[in-house]
């Protein structure tokens, strides 16, 4: 029995041996979710983006500061106020061997347009995209569009030849009935191309040798191989960590940091996500869904409304809840985000006594009752964040129910404007202000992008004519336009900003990631191997 | 016999019709598969198209009418959450869920027969004590603490077994097993323990009143008194006994584990249906949802028609019913 044992385990050992040399750069990654499909332009969520950034390039690239830095472009400039041009980077191939060129631009961009693509909001101001020679493309926008850049940033390059011929000329379409090709299948020009990939099992990438980035300075990554496996179950997420059979661990849930910290040959390395969590209002209706206040809406009255502001002891929150592990803000983006102002980054104070006189004036001595929305599993400590505030309210006169719960309910439920005030995470994934302005505080009109997420219905004119110019404009003048909206926010107190999200990786000793604000493993600059 | 069959097959349609009804009725709560397919930025418009293109602006029963047609076909159309036709992703984590059900199974039916004879034979042995002692905590521990406990013991601190997958595993043809590779046997033995655990406590518990029960029969005296050994006495004339009733609760328990594999397969990560299921409700993918939980309403049909159908055949005071009633 022992010596067939050993038999088999030689035989392991043995058939093993090749992959001995690149064992020691194999990074094996978990996280609690798995990309859903492998079609770079069709969901615009982290969980796809952090495993397709891996294989596909975007024209531009984002630095380890998240600034822009040349990608499959190696030079942009606005040649007319409505007209971009790119210089395109030479002898670029695709995994498949084929070359790029300006046609992939042409079709990349005009598949992330198509309406089954969730990547409207990056290409959304695009009218026109043209190949002007073999290495020059321009983009027409319908208006002068100062931050398109940053927003091809997040648009990923396809191979024309290779999408048409896989009848994938269009992102995942919901009427077919059929799998597409781009669901398992990828075709880039990045670092790594896939090797293997089953859906909520395993999904294997390797270096791609011939990537150009490896000449350019600071991609000094020596990653050979990635298995990414997604493991659900935080407690299960963190055991296979500690026991060595992960390396890299994108999500480790709150209460086992300490413990990881703790643990030998394990490091917690912790950094700000570009991610600010707040309360919203209902300002719209004339009575309050879910209040016992009949015939008025109290959150209407801005008195109200500081009021509750004033009621909330951050800094209990960010010592207690959250670990030390938050940045507490006045405002509605964080220092990463184009636009922030440091002077608008204040916080009314806290002070239990004025918000019970501002409650009072506003004519409810007594308070009132309201029931604040929250999921349960979407932002760190969600939950326990809105039962602290509710208990804050409580004890200055408005009883506040909390109804928690799973991300799929709420966001169904608030997405109907069926709430009074809830709590909301948002990231900003262009990295300039105008997103957050845009889809939480303009007034809802049909257009793309205005108002989408705005479900406390909180519309002021003023600002409207603010993001319209802050859409066009370009320079200093609209860096005084976000200050001027920025202000607006402070006075107008549509949300109650708490703060902006810390986020915590965990890894084996024998790895290093760079920690990056957008939540995303970078591997082209990651190191594995011996310490 | 033909006769019995037709009418408990008859039976069995309104049970799947129900379920069918009361699952696709639930998804109205779990959420709006369009707000996640659309993800943070859309417009109203695509939206609008989104929601017709998945039919879901067609009343509730036209929506129903439409699902129970395609199911009769076995089309249930493609998952939301994966872009995939939902047939072929439940046909991909079946041979998962099924491995890890037959080896738990097997583990509860051996281990607790075996346990259940001895905790019979020597009821004040302290082995026997200690045995009844912990199945209690095996009976009254939920899965998910049971397989947390037994991660932490096998593999994070001593090391010997893998916490979570599949390991390795070789495709036959459709089916991937697990059973071939050294990697993917470990990765088979917490999550059946785990999963196998509270039947194996029944079993020997029930194996063991049984043999309380038969062992002070006339028939085991009569046996001693022919001078047979305590070998036959026991697995001769006892054992055999008991295991009518052991077998009749052992396959129905089956139906139970393939179900409640969910709990395990998601502390364990085992990419089965159990855990598609789970990642299809986060993700409001009523396809998946609504396919899962037929199936599994058939598997629990035909288990329990099965049952039904060994009965009539072992037992004949069953058939002789029959023919007493039509008066012969």
């Amino acid at each position: 029995m022992v010596h067939w044992v050993r038999a088999a385990a030689l035989v392991a050992v043995l058939g093993a041996m090749p992959a001995v040399g690149a064992m020691a750069q194999t990074v094996r990654w978990a996280a609690s979710g798995d990309p859903n499909t492998m079609d770079p332009h069709s969901q615009n969520v982290g969980t796809v983006t952090m495993v397709l950034q891996q294989i596909y390039d975007p024209l531009i690239h984002r630095d380890r500061d998240l600034s822009l830095t040349p990608g499959l472009a190696t030079a942009w400039r606005q040649v007319e106020p409505s007209r971009w041009r790119f210089t395109l980077r030479q002898g670029v191939r695709f995994h498949d061997g084929q070359g790029f060129g300006p046609e992939d631009v042409v079709f990349s961009i005009t598949r992330a347009l198509q309406p089954t693509s969730n990547f409207g909001i990056y290409v959304d101001t695009i009218a026109k995209v043209e190949a002007v020679d073999a290495q020059t493309v321009d983009i027409i926008t319908k208006a002068p569009d100062p931050i398109l850049p940053n927003k091809l940033a997040s648009v990923f390059m396809m191979s024309k030849a290779w999408s048409e011929a896989n009848n994938a000329a269009r992102p995942q379409n919901t009427r077919a009935r059929e799998e597409m090709v781009t669901t398992r299948n990828t075709n880039g020009t990045g670092a790594y191309r896939l090797a293997t990939r089953e859906p909520d099992v395993r999904t294997v990438l390797v270096r791609n040798p011939a990537w150009w980035g490896w000449q350019v300075e600071g991609n000094t990554g020596n990653v050979a191989e990635i298995v990414f496996r997604p493991i659900a179950s935080d407690a299960t997420r963190i055991a296979a960590l500690l026991s060595g059979e992960v390396d890299f661990v994108l999500d480790p849930p709150l209460q086992d940091l300490n413990r990881l910290r703790a643990a030998p040959g394990v490091k917690v390395v912790e950094g700000p996500e570009v991610r600010t969590i707040f309360l919203a209002f209902d300002t719209a209706r004339e009575e309050l869904l879910y209040s016992d206040v009949k015939g008025r809406n109290p959150f209407r009255d801005l008195r109200v409304r500081q009021a509750l502001y004033q009621a909330i002891d951050i800094q209990a929150i960010h010592r207690t809840t959250m670990r030390g592990q938050s940045v507490v803000t006045g405002t509605l983006i964080p220092e990463q985000v184009n636009g922030y102002a440091k002077s608008e980054d204040v916080r009314l104070p806290f002070d239990a006594a004025r918000a019970r006189a501002l409650l009072a004036e506003a004519g409810y001595p007594q308070g009132f009752s309201v029931t604040l929305d929250c999921p349960n599993n979407r932002y760190i400590n969600d939950e326990q964040i809105c039962q602290n505030i509710a208990a804050m309210w409580s004890r200055a006169g408005v009883r506040t129910a909390v109804k928690a719960q799973p991300l799929a309910p709420f966001f169904a439920q608030i997405q109907r404007d069926d709430t009074s005030v809830y709590l909301l995470g948002w990231g900003v994934p262009t990295l300039d202000a105008l997103y957050s302005f845009q889809s939480l505080l303009a007034t809802r009109n049909g257009a793309q992008g205005d108002g989408i997420w705005n479900y406390g219905g909180y519309s002021n004119p003023r600002m409207d004519a603010l993001i319209q110019r802050m859409k066009v404009e370009s320079g200093e003048a609209r860096k005084a336009t976000i200050r001027e909206a920025l202000q607006l926010y402070r006075e107008d107190l549509p949300h109650i900003p708490l703060h902006h999200q810390m986020i915590p990786w965990a890894m084996r000793s024998t790895v290093t990631i760079p920690h990056m604000a957008n939540n995303q493993p970078y591997f082209r600059w990651a190191m594995a191997g011996a310490q | 016999m033909f006769a019995f069959i037709v009418s408990r097959v008859l039976q069995a349609v309104p049970v799947m019709l129900a379920v069918a009804l009361i699952s696709f009725a639930m998804f109205a709560y779990v959420g709006d598969p369009v707000a996640i397919m659309l993800g943070q930025d859309f417009t109203e418009a695509q939206r609008a198209a989104l929601v017709s293109d998945l039919g879901l602006d067609q009343p509730f029963f036209v929506q129903f009418l439409r699902f129970i047609g395609n199911a009769a076909q076995g089309e249930f159309g493609l998952s939301y959450r994966l872009s995939r036709p939902v047939a072929e992703l439940i046909g991909e984590r079946a041979p998962a869920t099924l491995e890890l059900a037959f080896c738990a199974a097997i583990i509860a039916l051996v281990a607790g027969v075996a346990m259940g004879v001895y905790t019979g034979l020597y009821r004040n042995s302290w082995l026997s004590r200690l045995l009844l002692t912990v199945s209690l905590i095996g009976v009254s521990l939920p899965p998910f603490l049971v397989g947390i406990l037994l991660i932490l013991v096998f593999s994070v601190w001593l090391g010997w077994l893998p916490s979570f997958g599949r390991g390795e595993v070789v495709q036959l043809g459709w089916w991937s097993t697990g059973f071939l590779t050294w990697s993917g046997i470990k990765a088979l033995i917490l999550p059946s323990v785990t999963l196998g655990l509270f039947q194996l406590t029944l079993i020997m518990r029930l194996v063991r009143a049984e043999m309380l029960e038969v062992l002070r029969t006339d028939y085991i005296k009569f046996a001693r008194a022919r001078g047979l050994g305590n070998r036959a006495v026991h697995f001769g004339h006892a054992l055999r006994n008991t295991l009518v009733p052991v077998i009749t609760i052992a396959g129905l328990q089956l139906g139970g584990i393939i179900a409640f594999a969910i709990v395990t397969e998601t502390v364990f990560q085992w990419p089965g249906m159990g855990l598609l299921f789970i990642q299809s409700v986060s993700a409001a993918d009523i396809p998946v949802m609504a396919a899962y939980l037929v199936l599994i309403a058939l598997v629990f049909v035909t288990i329990n028609l099965v049952v039904d159908l060994l009965y009539y055949a072992v037992d004949p005071r069953l058939r002789i019913g029959r023919a007493v009633a039509r008066g012969r």
